[in-house]
């Protein structure tokens, strides 16, 4: 429907629109009648002295089809939309032309994907075809955050590493197009203390993977690490079920060194990945997802 | 005027009846006299070597589909061997520019020959009204027939005619969108009668509007509808051969004997016989002067010639010549110089020229088209061994049709390469997406972006014969600071 912000127009157009309409019926009707006619088949002005203007007479089929016009148009104005914000008899829109198509395309490679949701998400990594499907997925899809390769970028995991936020296994990876993930870490400063203790827990973080500066400070930060193992776990090793990283391992989603993770610890994060149910199918989700197995299997790259 | 001559009846023109719409003239139908000539055969031979394209050119076939297609739905338009995609398009804009061009540069030279004996309204119409001779008759009978009033013997006529022009116009509304899907495989729908709501609008739609032009509208499209008539007026110049009466030779116009010698009966070589008026399917009289009615048919010329062979004057009482040579005291030879002048001699400069660069970038045209598009999120990354890396998407649009094996290198920095594969395959008549990484040592560049090329080759030596070259695409690499 047509967005106005003020009830006036959508008379005024539809009053405008009837009024045109009258006005061609009615200019015919009018210049139908042949005018007095002048010895030389003008039309008896003279312009610039000599300038004359002749009036030959319009064929009558000419007539007839814009007769025809008119009905036409006001047949049309009465089915579709036109006047003003009428929607028509028929209630047609171009919004619901276009998901009628999407529909009907939907159903017509529907058969592809049939054969290939008969088979589980691990045997379609070497399957070719789904494989060139599920690359012209990914591209289309998932490559504007994930990178074309899939290797991600700064806030944007890797897809083709064996870190897995939310783990790796195919119901797993389906579940995250399917509905999304929403990573959330709070703020912890205030859990912490004060910035001198929010750096040694830094520092001690930094030594789970060997990347500590200071010892020292790592071994103060240990014990204010509680606050922490909730959700990252005591060790330091993540929990899949909340999408909380491994600490000990050498992959930093949102940035490694010291300040960066201070940072984290003083603001915390929220990253989410857009949902991709009802955008695509179950059977395309299925495909995508045996795509991105295959990256990290290493079998990613295009075989041929 | 004559009194020897029979008084033809003729339909007044419906003026001033008084009704609603009396200012509308309504239709009065031209009944054109056939005539035979140089011309008419001229026009003939047209017919038969435009119909015996538009009719043939759909049933070639060309590497197992139709040679000439327009498939307007998968957006590719096949000319023989030549697959033409959207990105194409640059060529219609090219051959819709020397249509033009090739418009004025005839029409310069000697009027409207497009009129009178290529344009499909003429086309069809001769057709049309061939056929409607066989059943009605020629000129006059027509007219009888038309005044007479209905009977068993009118109604077969007219039947006939109308079955006939029906058929024709099928076949041809058939052949028309014969060029947008296959036609085989539509002749094959129409006998099942399994032809798509779509398909069998479409049809009838053609057919229909051949039927209604060369069957009633004939002149009305040239008068009315059609632009040309109203800019030739542009067009022509003081030298360009048109259809001309030779008034000076013409008048004082008059009937006499055979054996009168014109000239002390103090007339000109016009014998008023009005046939030019006969022969028109305009309907003008050819001698007020040019009219921008007159397409150009050259009827007139036809069959005032064979009057002035019948009387033994010479012929081109109505003939093709320039305004300067009616005027101008000329010999042919002065007319055909006058042919050369700026306005032909630029037009068919620039013709060629189009023609040539046309016809030559066809020939060179590689059918291989490489799109580099960088990846935007992820500008750089840095790898192991320090290694700076930046992920691009090649995408290969492959417009032959067989399959092509692509051999991918990079250049434009020392040591860059290729990470993963470099050779990659793509379907015929098809495009590929793939992405590719590409990686330098820390060393070999500054930061900031270095312009790259991407060389894609095809491999194999088929390549050559499809005309498929190397593709040179430029891209930026970036070195984070």
């Amino acid at each position: 429907m047509p967005d106005f912000t003020s009830g006036f127009w959508s008379p005024y157009i539809a009053i405008a629109t009837i009024l045109a309409i009258l006005f061609c019926l009615v200019i015919l009707i009018i210049n139908s009648k042949r005018p007095p006619s002048t010895a030389d088949n003008t039309t008896g002005h003279v312009w610039d002295g000599d300038l004359r203007e002749m009036n030959n007479p319009l064929p009558r089929w000419w007539v007839g089809l814009f007769l025809i016009t008119i009905v036409f148009s006001i047949v049309y104005l009465f089915m579709y939309p036109g006047l003003g914000a009428n929607a028509g008899s028929l209630g047609w829109s171009s919004a619901a032309q276009h998901d009628a198509e999407a529909k009907a395309l939907t159903t017509q490679i529907a058969p592809i994907y049939e054969q290939f949701q008969s088979k589980p998400v691990a045997s379609l990594v070497s399957d070719p075809q789904a494989h060139a499907i599920g690359e012209r997925l990914f591209l289309n899809n998932c490559a504007q955050c994930h990178g074309s390769d899939g290797r991600g970028a700064k806030g944007f995991p890797n897809l083709t590493d064996a870190d897995w936020l939310y783990g790796g296994a195919p119901e797993q990876i389906v579940q995250t197009i399917t509905k999304g993930r929403h990573g959330i870490m709070p703020p912890m400063a205030a859990a912490v203390g004060s910035a001198q203790e929010v750096e040694q827990v830094a520092q001690y973080v930094l030594s789970l993977s060997g990347g500590s500066s200071d010892p020292v400070k790592a071994e103060l930060g240990k014990v204010k690490f509680a606050a922490c193992a909730a959700c990252h776990g005591p060790a330091g090793q993540g929990n899949q079920a909340l999408g909380a990283p491994n600490l000990t391992d050498r992959v930093w989603l949102h940035g490694g060194g010291l300040q960066n993770v201070i940072a984290m610890i003083n603001n915390g994060k929220d990253n989410q990945m857009p949902h991709f149910e009802g955008k695509l199918t179950d059977g395309q989700i299925h495909v995508l997802a045996a795509y991105v197995l295959g990256l990290s299997e290493g079998k990613g790259r295009p075989q041929r | 005027m004559a009194n020897s001559r029979k008084v033809i009846p003729i339909e007044a023109v419906a003026s001033d009846d008084g009704g609603l719409f009396s200012l509308y003239e309504s239709h009065q139908k031209i009944y054109p006299r056939t005539v035979k000539g140089r011309f008419a055969t001229l026009r003939w031979l047209a017919v038969f070597f435009t119909q015996l394209l538009f009719y043939g050119l759909p049933w070639l076939s060309w590497n197992g589909r139709q040679a000439v297609l327009f498939d307007l739905g998968a957006r590719k338009f096949y000319l023989f061997g030549l697959v033409l995609w959207p990105q194409d398009f640059i060529y219609l804009a090219a051959l819709l520019v020397i249509a033009a061009l090739s418009l004025f540069f005839f029409t310069a030279v000697a009027g409207r020959l497009w009129c009178g004996y290529a344009c499909p309204q003429t086309v069809y119409t001769e057709i049309f009204m061939w056929v409607e001779r066989r059943f009605e008759g020629d000129r006059v009978a027509q007219m009888k027939l038309d005044a007479a009033p209905w009977s068993a013997a009118k109604l077969v006529r007219k039947a006939g005619k109308h079955a006939s022009w029906a058929l024709i116009a099928l076949f041809t509304g058939f052949t028309f969108i014969g060029y947008f899907t296959p036609i085989r495989e539509l002749a094959g729908q129409i006998l099942t009668l399994q032809l798509s709501g779509w398909g069998l609008f479409w049809w009838l739609f053609y057919s229909f509007a051949t039927w209604g032009n060369a069957g009633f509208m004939r002149e009305q499209v040239c008068k009315y509808m059609c632009p040309y008539a109203r800019f030739q007026g542009a067009m022509f110049d003081k030298d360009t051969l048109i259809v001309t009466y030779d008034a000076k030779r013409g008048e004082p116009r008059g009937s006499r004997g055979r054996k009168v010698i014109p000239s002390e009966a103090g007339l000109g070589s016009c014998i008023d016989c009005g046939l030019c008026v006969d022969v028109c399917p305009t309907g003008i009289d050819i001698r007020k002067g040019q009219q921008y009615e007159c397409i150009g048919c050259a009827a007139c010329i036809d069959v005032c010639d064979t009057v002035m062979d019948k009387m033994n004057y010479p012929r081109g009482l109505v003939r093709y010549a320039t305004d300067r040579a009616i005027s101008e005291p000329s010999t042919a030879g002065s007319v055909l110089s006058h042919v050369l002048r700026p306005r032909t001699i630029i037009y068919g400069a620039l013709l060629l020229g189009l023609i040539g660069a046309l016809l030559g970038s066809l020939t060179l045209r590689n059918p291989l088209k490489v799109d580099v598009i960088r990846d935007r999120n992820a500008l750089a990354r840095i790898v192991e061994a320090g290694d700076i890396e930046n992920t691009y998407r090649l995408h290969f649009m492959n417009s032959t049709e067989r399959a092509l094996s692509l051999h991918v290198e990079v250049e434009g920095i020392d040591g860059i390469r290729i990470e993963g594969p470099a050779r990659y395959e793509v379907e015929p008549a098809s495009n590929r997406a793939v992405p590719i990484n590409v990686r330098i040592s820390p060393d070999a560049g500054q930061p900031g972006s270095h312009p790259i090329r991407f060389v894609v080759r095809p491999d194999g030596s088929d390549a050559n014969l499809l005309g498929v070259k190397r593709r040179d695409e430029k891209s930026t690499f970036i070195v984070p600071r």
